[in-house]
């Protein structure tokens, strides 16, 4: 019902190529603003000396096996890791240099592969194809290219959110052109200057389905240089607040997931860097990182590679010590050491205060400094229109549901999220399918999460229902 | 508050495992963490902050919404003594009248509700729920301007341990806890919470003569009974103490007998700005629900067979206690429906019920505790139907 002919609102020189496209406006939802945006300028950190790829990045990796030993060198993309379950797809080293450890947690579970990087990346290569090559690439050229070149974990299916499987076919595949969290990176900067790989990668995707190729841009932005005059894809626009820019919503409204469905999702990184592999030859895995968060000194962007250590970037430069660095962003990130490493879909760390304190009468004093998406007593940050500075704190324990309501607005899908919530708590499969889990993941309840004022996981619900489904 | 924090501290080893007091772990921690907000933090995985409110503030809110109510309805309380006695009194003098007969209902409504809910918290190693906080004001509010305490002590126990703890506590029962204690107490002792003497607290005093102590209802409904316009009947009643008792003025600011919290729909309408301006009460319900009762008022106009059926229609919205139940109680989140368009039907139901059971029932004219407890149990059906509905329209999304 929110679809509008895009037409109308758009007669450019593009018009010929967008017959088809949607303008979707949404209103429900929550832009979180916070203190600590990444200034538009690449800033001199000293470079990160190890790069790391945790198997926890890939949700539903199950057996994870390590293909190379302490001590052995590798190049950007070779080998290093593949899933048992999902052997075709190699997860490549995204730097050249040594494999200096091979870190293992309880029952010998994988968790991170740390390689020392030289001082001068080399790279493997890969079979080079020419831009009208391209055109007449065949299906399976593509999958074994991109398969053999270690950018094939790019590539996600929905449902479930898990790395796509190389021997489906999906109904469609939905590019995300912006992202919408709080103090996510800008993807016009993160994209400056790979218009050719871009391009390159949308037509390299467009072999893997026979439906369409979606990119989806922010109607409330002007159009980024890498998006524009793009071939191949249908572009629509989303207007709106978080999670507008979620792919997830995105699919939702141009072409929902229903039982059986497959559809696959890129991350604009993704698709250039895909395309790269197909023109050069060569799997590239730098990339610029949002250094973002309130207790930054200097928030900015950095040039470094997939899986890098953050403690070059944060050492230094912090305004306090006691701070919780975050992979990715506050709703949907992961707590990481100070010298941890960044997620591999990451382009984000967010260094925000830790919370644990307790404070005196906090749940009732009146407050125009702490952030709500509520009104309730005392609560004023309505009215404060700038930046908040937010820490860890939960501002709560965790209680039964008892508000109704609220996780509808802020969840712009015909999806009744506390049933579906209901439906995963007591394990009942066919609820679970019917209120409509194909169609989320974690960052599509994240914000249910933040405004619950019963303090509940959700995200860890919704991943354990997808886990049930799946392996059901 | 280092001091408290530091004593909360050295208390603390007593209630861990292995402390002398191990079982009351959960009474230290609901006090800990009423005087400071606790220090959890986020988890590792999933969102890394969270929205300053909680469900003590979402309750709060609730109270809040729900002190002009009270606070009207003591100086109410003693203003109608003090009428009914045939007395001048000054307003200090009606307010003072009011609390000595209100405040001992409020303090063992909500002193036996915590301490059901403590003993049932330590039985079953729950933590303390912020839901008794809004029940036990509720509880007082709904009561006859005066009532043995005991009544109300026993109303309570059974409502929170029958009402809510029997399914699980906070945020799992299926009907409003203090209605199920004005349920009680209606069915098990009617003669203190019914008829036309328990309005009106006269204390050791005695009435004028001619004193009437019937509400503006139960004139309504006799009226309907003997033929005569309802209008005339208000203007005609109780001229022993005064003329046009129960003018639209005196209902609208709640200058009537009733029960503590309910006579002032301007009080209940300030209530109702707090809940929705807050966005802690569902505009929707109310809405809905004084929709229904107006509806349904015209609908019995249309087919009035007697006075009362033909009563202005927005005299039901005036009158007992509809306003009062459709603000604090339908709006009740856990009981009621949770469906955003299941909210409108559960609302307009409810005002339907109310005014049905009003001009019908002939034992006790009252309709709206027992339109939403009825409701209440109902709701969960509606939330089906929606519930089916969305199921519905994802399976035809896909043979499109």
């Amino acid at each position: 019902m929110y679809f509008i002919r895009f037409e109308a609102f758009f007669k450019g020189p593009y018009s010929f190529k967008l017959n088809m496209s949607k303008l979707v406006k949404l209103k429900k939802g929550f832009d979180i603003k916070l203190v600590g945006k990444a200034e538009k300028q690449m800033e001199a950190f000293k470079p990160a000396q190890t790069f790391a790829i945790k198997p926890t990045d890939f949700v539903g990796m199950r057996r994870p096996k390590v293909l190379v030993k302490e001590g052995d060198t590798v190049k950007s993309g070779t080998p290093i890791l593949f899933d048992k379950k999902l052997d075709k797809v190699l997860y490549a080293a995204p730097v050249s240099g040594e494999i200096v450890e091979i870190k293992r947690g309880e029952k010998r579970k994988l968790l991170e592969i740390r390689i020392m990087a030289d001082a001068e990346v080399s790279y493997e290569t890969f079979e080079k194809f020419s831009e009208s090559d391209l055109k007449s690439l065949s299906k399976e050229q593509a999958t074994e290219q991109i398969l053999k070149g270690g950018a094939w974990p790019q590539i996600i299916q929905r449902p479930f959110g898990v790395v796509a499987n190389p021997e489906d076919e999906p109904k469609a595949i939905f590019i995300s052109g912006f992202d919408s969290h709080p103090l996510a990176p800008d993807y016009g900067m993160l994209l400056k200057g790979q218009e050719k790989f871009f391009q390159a990668g949308i037509t390299v995707l467009k072999k893997l389905t026979s439906g369409t190729v979606h990119l989806n841009l922010d109607a409330e932005s002007e159009v980024f240089p890498v998006y524009g005059g793009i071939q191949g894809a249908q572009v629509n626009k989303f207007s709106g607040p978080h999670p507008a820019g979620n792919v997830g919503v995105q699919i939702h409204h141009i072409d929902p997931i229903n039982k059986g469905d497959l559809i696959w999702t890129v991350n604009p990184y993704g698709v250039a860097q895909i395309g790269k592999l197909f023109l050069e030859g060569i799997l590239d895995a730098s990339k610029l990182v949002a250094i973002t968060g309130s207790e930054l000194k200097k928030a900015a962007y950095v040039k470094t590679y997939v899986g890098a250590n953050v403690s070059t970037f944060v050492d230094g430069n912090l305004k306090s010590d006691h701070v919780r660095v975050i992979s990715g962003n506050v709703l949907t990130g992961e707590k990481i050491a100070s010298d941890g490493y960044v997620g591999y879909y990451h382009h984000q760390i967010t260094v925000i205060p830790e919370g644990d304190y307790e404070e005196f009468l906090g749940w009732i004093k009146p407050t125009t400094s702490k952030l709500s998406f509520s009104k309730a007593l005392g609560i004023f940050s309505f009215m404060n229109k700038g930046e908040f500075k937010v820490d860890t704190n939960a501002h709560g324990e965790e209680r039964p549901f008892v508000v109704s309501g609220v996780f509808e607005k802020v969840l712009p899908m015909d999806i009744l999220p506390t049933y579906l919530f209901k439906a995963i708590i007591s394990e009942d499969f066919d609820e679970m399918e019917e209120l409509g889990l194909f169609e989320i993941i974690e960052e599509d309840v994240a914000l249910c999460e933040f405004v619950d004022p019963s303090k509940n996981d959700l995200q860890e619900i919704v991943r354990n229902g997808i886990e049930l489904l799946m392996y059901s | 508050m280092k001091a408290l924090q530091n004593l909360f501290d050295k208390l603390k080893p007593n209630f861990e495992k292995g402390g002398k007091w191990e079982k009351f772990y959960t009474l230290y921690e609901g006090h800990r963490t009423i005087a400071f907000a606790p220090d959890i933090t986020t988890k590792a995985k999933g969102s890394q902050i969270k929205d300053a409110v909680d469900l003590k503030r979402v309750m709060i809110t609730v109270v809040i919404a729900m002190i002009p109510a009270l606070l009207f309805g003591i100086f109410n309380v003693g203003f109608q003594h003090f009428l009914a006695v045939g007395e001048e009194a000054t307003l200090v003098d009606k307010v003072l009248f009011g609390a000595m007969a209100v405040l001992p209902t409020l303090i063992v409504s909500y002193a036996v509700g915590l301490l059901t809910e403590f003993t049932f918290c330590v039985i079953r190693n729950h933590p303390i729920s912020e839901g008794f906080l809004v029940s036990g004001m509720l509880i007082a509010l709904v009561m006859p301007p005066y009532i043995p305490v005991w009544q109300v002590a026993l109303a309570t126990i059974f409502a929170v341990v029958i009402g809510k703890e029997v399914f699980g506590g906070t945020g799992m029962n299926v009907l409003n806890v203090a209605l199920t204690a004005r349920a009680f107490l209606y069915f098990a002792y009617p003669a203190q919470i019914s008829g036309d003497k328990v309005w009106t607290y006269l204390g050791d005093k005695a009435a004028v003569d001619g004193f009437s102590g019937a509400t503006a209802l139960s004139v309504a409904f006799q009226a309907g009974q003997n033929g005569e316009a309802v209008t005339s009947a208000f203007a005609n009643h109780n001229s022993a103490i005064g003329d046009n008792l129960f003018s639209v003025a005196n209902m609208f600011l709640g200058l009537i007998p009733g029960s503590i919290g309910e006579t002032s729909v301007l009080m209940i309408l300030i209530g109702a700005a707090i809940l929705v301006g807050t966005g802690v009460g569902s505009w929707k319900i109310i809405v809905s629900g004084f929709a229904g009762t107006f509806i349904m008022g015209l609908i019995m106009n249309a087919f009035a067979v007697n006075e009362f059926m033909a009563m202005p229609a927005y005299y039901h919205l005036l009158m007992g206690g509809v306003a009062f139940g459709i603000v604090f109680m339908a709006t009740d989140p856990v009981s009621a429906a949770q469906t955003e368009s299941g909210k409108w039907v559960y609302g307009l139901l409810i005002g339907f019920l109310t005014v049905i059971i009003r001009v019908t029932n002939p034992a006790y004219p009252e309709g709206i505790m027992l339109a939403v407890l009825l409701m209440n149990v109902f709701a969960p059906l509606i939330d089906y139907y929606v519930v089916k509905a969305n199921k519905k329209r994802r399976l035809q999304r896909a043979t499109v």
